[in-house]
């Protein structure tokens, strides 16, 4: 496998983009709920916080802030891509199925139509090392997206 | 290809190996021929473990096949011959390292080996210790000194005891070119330091610390040193009486040896006075069913069942490296390692961290690649056969001191070539083109 399959592009261009960053200094919309995930990858020290915010059932926004690989920093860009405007159901089903093509060995294809540029991180699973890496964004999601949906989140 | 040292410190270290020997020395090590996604392979990670020549992965195998029986238990012949040469596994290492053999424990690995002194101490510090135990017991107002730059294994273990005890953990900060701040320590080590915990050579840095210095300096204070060798006892040559430490640990993969087996050197007269820490058989003279006497060192350190094979295998490595020559083998990875620092040092968008170009170090060196991260920067290595390591290296202080979070780092060995540290340097070149950065 050359290095050209693992570092797509695609995956280049968006661990400069960094689309979705500046959590900080960007104010949830009016009347969301939502919820705050922070990782931290202990192997290398990379950390990312991830918040998602949900309203009438969609993701209106995701922002996050972190350091780290271009795979990482790109697999968070491609998220906050593909995440807004997203039903929540549909983000759900899309970050199992991008667990589940990471997790194969590359064994599983990506399928573009549920993925979308997330796809380009397939290469990704055959690298058990960097799997964590493409991950990590996506698990700081799955937990802030839980939070936001859990009853009694208050609503800012 | 010749390679002409550039300072006057490494001009001292001559002679170094030469690329034949070191070409013949390669063939020695089977891993080495092997190819890595068509590139042949190119290993500068054996700061984190290091390859084994035959006579290391043989001594094993003889062992399986002709002694395994159980040591210091039954009366068989195999038995003894097991003992034996475990026992004269012990020997060699003590010779390696300048002790005598009782003063050489075998613990995992060095981890194991601090947390069998930090844990012996604690013990110490119960009510209800042994009397001689009262030298190790710590208490409120105590203070243990570690350093900025020490691996997780040299620091963890001391702050759970400081925890535990009371005491204080203070550490001797690293200056901006990756030194020990001397002066600093002076301020710090002082009448309350029990004991000061330092590594040898920095594995992050390459660092080679002023172990006398240090050790001086916790005697006139009546502090215990506790030397961290595991980037010195496979690359420099070692003595410990000379060196004039109280304890030390290594690792046995680091020095050609397999995994599964380090050692604990401790001053005899202190190891007899340090209460056990695992206990069990094999460590005991009589057992009542309330209470048990125990052997003296190193028995008393060595309860249940030993690792034999590898204790006997990492002697073959020791032996391995004596008959190289350790003088030899490190004048020859101070080339290697000034090679590696002038090198990247000259790459632009490249931070070496620790002793500049010239200055002392041992033969590895970590870097910061400017706009790349440093799994990024292993990624794009390895996809040539080169093999690096990269993260925190299991110094997350050290790193935050030195502002990052992650770092690579190429380590060498008596294995290593000149052309192995030219085509990494080659490639580090590309790396930020590759990136974009």
């Amino acid at each position: 496998m050359s290095l050209e399959q693992l570092y797509q592009q695609i995956i280049l261009e968006h661990a400069k983009l960094r689309t979705g960053s500046g959590l900080a200094e960007t104010p949830l919309p009016a009347g969301a709920s939502s919820g705050q995930s922070h990782q931290l990858n202990p192997v290398c020290g990379d950390e990312i916080t991830v918040r998602v915010a949900v309203s009438e059932g969609k993701v209106s926004q995701l922002r996050w802030d972190g350091e780290g690989c271009s795979i990482s920093m790109a697999s968070a860009s491609v998220l906050a891509d593909l995440a807004e405007g997203m039903d929540v159901g549909n983000l759900t089903e899309v970050i199992d199925n991008f667990r589940e093509v990471l997790r194969s060995r590359g064994k599983l294809a990506a399928d573009p139509e549920i993925l979308g540029d997330a796809s380009a991180f397939e290469g990704v699973s055959k690298y058990a090392a960097r799997v964590k890496c493409a991950m990590i964004s996506w698990v700081a999601a799955e937990d802030a997206l839980a939070q936001a949906l859990a009853p009694g989140t208050p609503t800012p | 290809m010749a390679f002409v040292p550039t300072s006057e410190s490494q001009a001292l270290l001559m002679p170094a190996l030469t690329d034949e020997e070191v070409l013949r020395i390669r063939n020695d090590f089977p891993v080495l021929s092997r190819s890595m996604g068509g590139h042949p392979l190119i290993y500068l990670d054996s700061g984190a473990t290091s390859q084994n020549p035959l006579s290391v992965i043989e001594a094993e195998q003889e062992f399986y096949e002709q002694r395994n029986a159980a040591v210091h238990r039954g009366a068989h012949l195999l038995a003894v011959e097991a003992t034996e040469s475990f026992e004269d596994a012990r020997e060699t290492l003590a010779a390696f390292l300048g002790a005598a053999a009782d003063e050489i424990i075998w613990t995992s690995n060095a981890t194991e080996g601090l947390n069998l002194l930090s844990y012996a101490f604690l013990n110490s510090s119960l009510p209800g210790a042994a009397a001689p135990a009262a030298r190790f017991a710590l208490g409120a107002g105590d203070e243990i000194v570690v350093t900025e730059m020490e691996h997780h294994a040299n620091l963890i273990p001391w702050q759970q005891l400081a925890e535990r005890t009371g005491a204080t953990l203070r550490f001797i900060p690293v200056d901006d070119a990756g030194v020990l701040d001397l002066e600093a320590a002076g301020g710090i080590i002082g009448p309350a330091t029990r004991v000061l915990a330092f590594s040898h050579a920095s594995n992050v840095l390459g660092t080679i610390n002023p172990v006398k210095k240090l050790v001086e300096m916790a005697r006139q204070v009546g502090a215990l040193t506790v030397l961290d060798a595991c980037q010195s006892a496979p690359h420099l040559p070692l003595d410990v009486q000379d060196l004039g430490v109280d304890f030390a640990v290594l690792s046995g993969h680091k020095m050609l040896g397999p995994t599964g087996i380090g050692v604990l050197y401790g001053r005899s007269e202190l190891l007899n006075a340090l209460p056990p820490f695992l206990t069990g058989g094999s460590m005991i003279t009589t057992v009542t069913m309330e209470r048990a006497a125990f052997l003296p060192a190193p028995q008393r350190f060595e309860a249940g069942t030993q690792k034999v094979s590898q204790a006997i295998a990492l002697a073959a490595a020791a032996n391995y490296l004596t008959e190289t020559g350790m003088d030899r083998v490190h004048a020859w990875e101070s080339l290697l390692g000034q090679r590696l620092v002038e090198g990247l040092a000259s790459i632009p968008g490249v931070r070496v961290l620790g002793p500049a170009p010239g200055q002392e170090r041992i033969g590895l060196a970590s870097f910061d690649v400017a706009g790349v991260h440093a799994h990024d920067v292993g990624q794009f290595l390895d996809s040539k056969g080169i093999a690096v390591r990269v993260g925190h290296h299991c110094a997350q202080p050290l790193h935050r001191r030195l502002g990052l979070t992650a770092s690579t780092r190429a380590s060498t060995y008596l294995y290593n070539t000149t052309s192995d540290v030219d085509a990494f340097l080659a490639a580090v070149a590309e790396v930020r083109a590759y990136f974009g950065a």
